[in-house]
């Protein structure tokens, strides 16, 4: 067990003047090792928090750059920080916040080659990932090690918590099996997400990693908590271990780390996509300034075109179009636009499958328009 | 008839509403009573089989439906269902 210098004692004093932290707990939160998934929304208070907390050792996972958009969620991070990497900008703040921790970098991609390696030098892991692979590989990997896996995801104004592979509690496949197909559950960068969200689901998940290392009161084991942030209501579920379970069950099936992408069905095994017809922004402008006639069709949702819009573009959100393509001309030309291309080229897809000929998709949406034709419409 | 929570995802299939009120003496009938009013919600969280959807979890109050009767459960007047999908938001590009 280490010690506490003075100075440790004074920045701890108020977590030592309750019995159920105490010097014994202290010395148990110096002791710990945590594993931190991520250090964008949910992972930015938790790495704060368990830096002020006394954490002894928190190893960050993340490879990102930090971003504009960024900043209205992740608060480790500053506008001064934009292009920096997330890790080097989170572990200035976590210095600031407390020297004493040790913070291990893990500048990398987690994959199934990686994560038991850098897992297993964990007590815990909290996984603060936003995508299907990396959370299938972090709960199997902590599974298979052993280790209390922490985990929190957030959707607008909505969030789960839990803590999962918890001394033979469920796992997260126990909570859903299989992920969605892409592209059937949208992300924070598609459906947005209210920027204090994070803050309370990842603060949920700091208070039961505190917890599990100081080994004190009821963990949020084997329930799914739920938070409303618009109703401002918290509910839970119960939780089970299933015993078909193929990673955590009585008879597992899954013994050691797999193919994540491929399980989350990503960009393998996909039919060939019949090849998009892509108009470039320039070519868009030069049909513009030429009054060439055809239709510019935005797919984007209302709120979205109240931050910007293409001029002379007609609005029918994504999802509309089945109901409303009767509002357009079979014969005209049609150029589909929406923010980055991902939900335009889904409706080109649709209105040839309707037997609309003469339909584009706009390359790279209204962000390839403000980068290379009109400034002035805002990113976002 | 039992009240049913709708999550934040699916919302936009049922004119936007945080909880709809169906009718139905079992998960099943309300269920189906409910994707039968709202057909876009019906093609979200059952396949084409018309199994419920494996990243789509309903409870019974505070238990899920897998571990009472499946879609044979029971279901009380005072009842309340949810549907709660997996959602996806942290971290981007961990992996």
């Amino acid at each position: 067990m280490p010690e506490l210098t003075q100075e440790e004692v004074l920045r701890y004093s108020r977590h030592l003047i309750m019995p159920e932290v105490g010097m014994e707990g202290q010395l148990k939160l110096k002791a710990a090792s945590v594993l931190l998934v991520g250090t964008g929304g949910l992972g930015a208070p938790l790495a704060m928090y368990l830096a002020a907390a006394g954490v002894g050792r928190i190893g960050l996972v993340d490879f990102d750059l930090v971003d504009h958009t960024n900043l209205h969620r992740q608060v480790i991070h500053g506008t001064s920080d934009v292009g920096r990497p997330k890790i080097d900008s989170a572990m200035d703040t976590m210095r600031e916040i407390n020297p004493n921790v040790k913070i291990d970098r893990h500048e990398v991609a987690l994959t199934s080659e990686n994560a038991l390696q850098i897992i297993a030098n964990y007590d815990l892991v909290v996984d603060g990932t936003d995508n299907f692979p990396t959370r299938y590989l972090v709960n199997d990997a902590c599974v298979l090690l052993g280790k209390p896996n922490v985990y929190g995801s957030i959707f607008r104004f909505e969030g789960q918590a839990t803590v999962f592979a918890y001394e033979g509690g469920p796992c997260y496949r126990c909570l859903y099996a299989e992920p969605p197909p892409p592209g059937l559950v949208p992300s924070c960068a598609e459906g947005g997400v209210l920027g204090i969200l994070p803050g309370v689901i990842g603060l949920i998940q700091a208070t039961e990693a505190v917890k599990l290392i100081l080994k004190t009161g009821e963990p949020l084991v084997g329930r799914l908590l739920l938070y409303d942030a618009l109703a401002m209501r918290f509910r839970e579920l119960k939780l089970r271990r299933n015993p078909e379970c193929p990673v955590c069950g009585d008879h597992p099936t899954i013994t050691k780390l797999i193919d994540y992408q491929e399980f989350c069905g990503v960009n393998v095994h996909e039919p060939t996509p019949v090849p998009t017809v892509e108009t470039d922004v320039l070519e868009l402008k030069r049909k513009l300034d030429r009054k060439d006639k055809f239709t510019l069709l935005d797919v984007r949702e209302p709120h979205e075109v109240q931050i910007g819009r293409i001029p002379g573009s007609i609005l029918i959100p994504l999802g509309d179009l089945e109901k409303r393509s009767g509002e357009l001309d079979r014969s005209a030309e049609i150029i589909v636009h929406c923010k980055s291309g991902g939900r335009s080229s889904k409706a080109v897809e649709y209105l040839r499958k309707s037997g609309f000929s003469n339909v584009s998709n706009l390359t790279g949406g209204i962000l390839a328009w403000s980068d290379k034709v009109d400034p002035s419409v805002p990113k976002y | 008839m039992a009240k049913v929570l709708i999550p934040t995802p699916l919302r936009q299939y049922v004119e936007k509403k945080d909880s709809v009120e169906a009718d139905g003496t079992t998960v099943g009938e309300v269920l189906a009573s409910l994707t039968g009013t709202h057909p876009d919600l019906r093609k979200q969280i059952y396949t084409d089989e018309g199994k419920l959807r494996s990243f789509v979890n309903v409870y019974l109050n505070d238990e899920d439906i897998r571990y009472l009767d499946k879609d044979k459960t029971p279901v009380a007047a005072a009842d309340v269902l949810s549907i709660v999908p997996s959602i996806a938001g942290g971290a981007e590009r961990i992996a």
